[in-house]
């Protein structure tokens, strides 16, 4: 490749460094990071799955296991990261049909994906702990 | 000067063809998530009890044995999708595909557990 002597003048893509935050940003990383904890959190519920394909003891230690108070943090983590993907995952495949991308109707999707996904995330807590106290 | 054709030289070559395999397995797979998703989150909550006979049964009927399976599977390469793009945009090199194998392997191993640990529930082979 021939040496250049002088630096390139293209126009460059959106530079992360000097980027002015929006929060549209935030929520984009946060898509691929709640994506990223859905996936480390498919062990536990294939354990769980296994657990109860081994037998009556093995189930009851798994309960056990999961009733920690550390996993049962996680676990609520993992139920809103299952609902904000869920959500933002939906705004995505509307995007995909070539629909949303005006400014302002892509800021408001944003703020009903994080709403919404916080909603749902308060209804699986209320079912499943608060009613049935403590599950799985 | 080579004499062959343009398209002959790109022909195998880079995305062609397939390029957009996986961008459409991300979307179809997704699609039948939402849908499988809200199906199991809705079941548990219905079951109640998360008493080992009442989950065990829960899982052995047909209907249940055969969507929680498809879920599983679906979502293992769902997951397996989406973490080799985030492993493509991150890390480079040798250890790029080092990572995707590894992943391919965890993905694999996930996605087969689930599926033979929900089918021994259902042909009741759990004792």
């Amino acid at each position: 490749m021939a040496k250049r002597d002088k630096p390139l003048v293209r126009p460059m893509s959106p530079h992360l460094g000097i980027y002015r935050w929006q929060y549209t940003n935030t929520l984009s990383i946060l898509h691929r990071a709640t994506g990223v904890a859905l996936t480390a959190g498919t062990p536990l519920l294939v354990y769980w799955l296994v657990a109860a394909a081994s037998g009556a003891e093995e189930y009851a230690q798994a309960q056990e296991l999961l009733s920690n108070g550390l996993l049962q943090v996680a676990l609520v983590g993992w139920v809103f990261s299952f609902c904000y993907h869920f959500c933002n995952g939906i705004r995505h495949l509307v995007w995909d049909t070539g629909r949303g991308f005006d400014l302002k109707v892509a800021r408001a999707s944003g703020y009903a994906a994080v709403g919404i996904a916080l909603l749902l995330t308060a209804i699986v807590f209320f079912v499943f702990w608060v009613r049935a106290g403590g599950a799985a | 000067m080579s004499l062959r054709s343009p398209l002959g030289k790109v022909l195998g070559l880079g995305a062609a063809k397939e390029g957009a395999g996986h961008w459409w397995s991300q979307r179809l797979t997704a699609v039948a998530l939402a849908l499988l998703g809200v199906w199991f989150i809705a079941s548990l909550a219905s079951l109640g009890s998360f008493d080992y006979s009442a989950v065990t049964a829960w899982i052995a009927r047909p209907w249940n044995a055969a969507l929680l399976s498809i879920f599983v599977a679906v979502m293992s390469y769902h997951s397996h999708l989406g973490v080799q793009v985030v492993i493509e945009d991150y890390v480079h090199g040798a250890a790029k595909t080092i990572s995707i194998v590894l992943s391919n392997f965890f993905h694999v191993l996930v996605g087969v557990l689930g599926v033979v640990a929900v089918l021994r529930i259902a042909f009741g082979g759990a004792a």
